[in-house]
């Protein structure tokens, strides 16, 4: 029997004498861990939802025309700006049309691009929806339907109908939620929509559009590309905006940068579009682990306080064990291993439980008009919340049995022995 | 009187001093021989140092000035595991609150010492140690918790574990002190037993002069001397 066998063998039977205060120290680690697991797994899935709510849709780059004044006057080209100060009162924008340049080639470039996952030309109309004498103010979007739902999962918000009418039937619209609510429309009825000439045109809906954000569906419904030319009166190479997915995200910056830098475009990246939404999730998920931690190192002070109290009430053992050729290293190991195995019982049952309740909230409904898509609590079940709530487990108990454990090594016997 | 060449533990002017709360001087110059087989007790009143003496001895207590040999070797200058090991595998040490391991079994009580050193099978050992505890009678308590047996019974098994690594000596503080008469006379009668049969000297510090006077030499102590080497 080698030493290290025989201190297990201690170990063990310490442990099991006191069943009550090892299960009170590994329910410590077992609650640490188990809600450590459950906060990560909700708070990033929720995150990962919301993100999913807004990003997957987002386009990476979105191209347009923007109106804004001219950076170099023609004044200051006329007289050199270096030289004198030139002055002008209310600058104006210089006028431009809504729609892209040389769309058609711009997007077929994009098309073949190594970096781009796919890029889809859309086509915005202003239009007033006509209830009776009612003009409600809104807004179609010309689409390539097909290419919407590959790249920007535009399926998941076509709560009724079918997305696949727009192709089948070229007057028909994706009447936004909030549209239908308010007109007191559903799937198969007609919606006249004029344009901002005064022009009519009926369209079928095909489906009620529902984003979640009422702004959105209270004004926004999808037609065809070629439908949306045919409101605005124009020709098939009138193309408003161009919307990129990118295969990486990241490279979102730089790429719009070149766009703008090769074409007489506007090019605005996902992250200055939403940086606001990066900055709440980076925060939630920062809170989140903030919140664990304090609950994992309180966990560790429950095993350090019982184990400083094991060791006091082992005074005597500790005392006869060096007595009888125990060296001071064994006593440690001894504690050490005996705070292991709380460490160890406690985290595998907190894995238990944080899967266990993950499982639970995943299963419970989850209703809300704002996500159509959603039907229970979103988890996020990452194997590296598992993986990181053991060796914080492990490491906790092991630094808080280590402490007491060195105490217990040092321990004088002929002190423990004098003082009875 | 029994005399052999070598003492089996030997001391040459040991001081010893308490810093706390004030500096004390406990030994003053103890110079003592133990030889082979014998049987001696260190008598004096309380507070005299002989406790404090045997845990010197003992190497449990490794403050102190002066020189201390077991078996020949010097035991001054051994780090705290080589101690340990030598306290294992060389001396006995009985207390006088028996010591025992309270959650463990009487047997595994005994057994420890001997898995500590490591030298024999666990299933020889085991054998060892219930033949020990068969010497002192208390074989059939050998499975029960050492917190189940009464307090006569506990010293005998804490004799038994002194036993178990075959020691050359047997330390004693007051092994008796907490026991009536019938189970001093059975812990006397034992330690006398061994020390001539399996070659064991014992040291035993008591107050009790009926134990002292069957010994066969009294070290008496008085304020940290050593009186007379009777």
């Amino acid at each position: 029997m080698s030493n290290f066998l025989i201190i297990l063998d201690i170990s063990k039977t310490h442990l099991f004498a006191k069943k009550k205060q090892t299960a009170v120290a590994a329910l410590g680690v077992t609650f640490g861990i188990g809600m450590f697991i459950i906060m990560m797994s909700f708070m990033t899935g929720l995150n990962e939802l919301l993100d999913g709510l807004v990003l997957n849709r987002t386009p990476h780059v979105q191209i347009y025309n923007k109106i804004e004044p001219t950076v170099t006057q023609p004044i200051d080209r006329y007289l050199n700006a270096a030289n004198q100060l030139n002055h002008i009162e209310s600058v104006k924008p210089k006028s431009r049309l809504e729609r892209i340049h040389n769309a058609l080639p711009i997007l077929s470039e994009l098309k073949k691009n190594d970096k781009v996952k796919g890029a889809t030309p859309q086509t915005t109309c202003k239009v007033f929806y006509r209830a009776g004498t009612n003009n409600l103010n809104g807004i179609i979007n010309g689409i390539e339907v097909n290419e919407e739902v590959r790249l920007f999962n535009f399926k998941e918000y076509i709560v009724e109908g079918d997305v696949n009418s727009l192709i089948k039937k070229k007057n028909s619209i994706l009447l936004g939620s909030g549209i239908a609510k308010n007109l007191s429309l559903r799937v198969g009825d007609k919606i006249q929509v004029s344009n901002t000439n005064g022009a009519n045109f009926s369209l079928t809906i095909g489906g009620i559009y529902q984003s979640g954000l009422a702004d959105v569906d209270d004004i926004q419904s999808y037609v065809n590309l070629k439908m949306a030319q045919q409101i605005l009166g124009v020709g098939g190479n009138y193309i408003s905006r161009i919307h990129v997915k990118l295969i990486d995200l990241e490279d979102a910056v730089p790429f719009s940068r070149v766009i703008e830098n090769i074409y007489d475009v506007k090019a605005m990246d996902i992250k200055t579009a939403n940086a606001q939404f990066d900055t709440g999730s980076d925060i939630r998920t920062l809170i989140s682990y903030a919140v664990s931690i304090t609950l994992l190192i309180v966990a560790g002070f429950g095993i350090y306080n019982i184990l400083n109290m094991f060791i006091y009430e082992k005074m005597n053992d500790i005392a006869i064990l060096k007595a009888t050729g125990f060296t001071g290293t064994d006593v440690m190991l001894m504690f050490i291993v005996q705070a292991l195995a709380i460490g160890i019982m406690g985290a595998a049952l907190g894995l238990s439980l944080g899967y266990g309740v993950s499982v639970i909230i995943d299963n419970i409904p989850f209703n809300t008009e704002a996500l159509p898509t959603i039907k229970t609590y979103p988890i996020n079940y990452d194997p590296l919340f598992y993986l990181t709530g053991i060796v914080f487990a492990l490491i906790s108990t092991f630094l808080a049995g280590y402490l007491p454990a060195r105490k217990a090594r040092n321990i004088d016997p002929v002190e423990i022995i004098r003082g009875q | 009187m029994i005399t052999k060449n070598t003492p089996i533990l030997e001391t040459r002017n040991v001081n010893k001093y308490f810093l706390e709360p004030v500096k004390f001087h406990v030994l003053k110059d103890v110079s003592l021989q133990l030889y082979r087989k014998e049987f001696v007790s260190i008598m004096g009143k309380s507070g005299c140092g002989k406790s404090t003496l045997l845990y010197i001895l003992s190497t449990m207590d490794t403050e102190y000035e002066g020189e201390l040999r077991i078996d020949g070797e010097t035991m001054s200058h051994q780090s705290h595991d080589e101690l340990a090991r030598i306290r294992n595998e060389k001396i006995g040490f009985v207390f006088q609150f028996h010591y025992l391991l309270p959650e463990f079994t009487v047997l595994k009580n005994v057994m420890l010492p001997a898995l500590k050193l490591g030298k024999e099978s666990e299933s020889t050992i085991k054998k060892n140690a219930l033949q020990k505890l068969e010497i002192l009678g208390i074989q059939d308590q050998a499975y029960k918790k050492a917190s189940r047996i009464s307090g006569g019974q506990k010293q005998r098994v804490s004799i038994a574990r002194a036993l178990i690594n075959n020691p050359k000596i047997i330390m004693g503080d007051e092994p008796t002190g907490n026991l009536d008469s019938k189970n001093s006379r059975i812990v006397f009668d034992v330690l006398r037993e061994l020390s001539t049969e399996l070659d064991m000297a014992m040291l035993i510090v008591t107050h009790d002069h009926d134990f002292a006077n069957k010994t066969d030499r009294i070290i008496e102590m008085e304020d940290g001397y050593i009186l007379n080497n009777k």
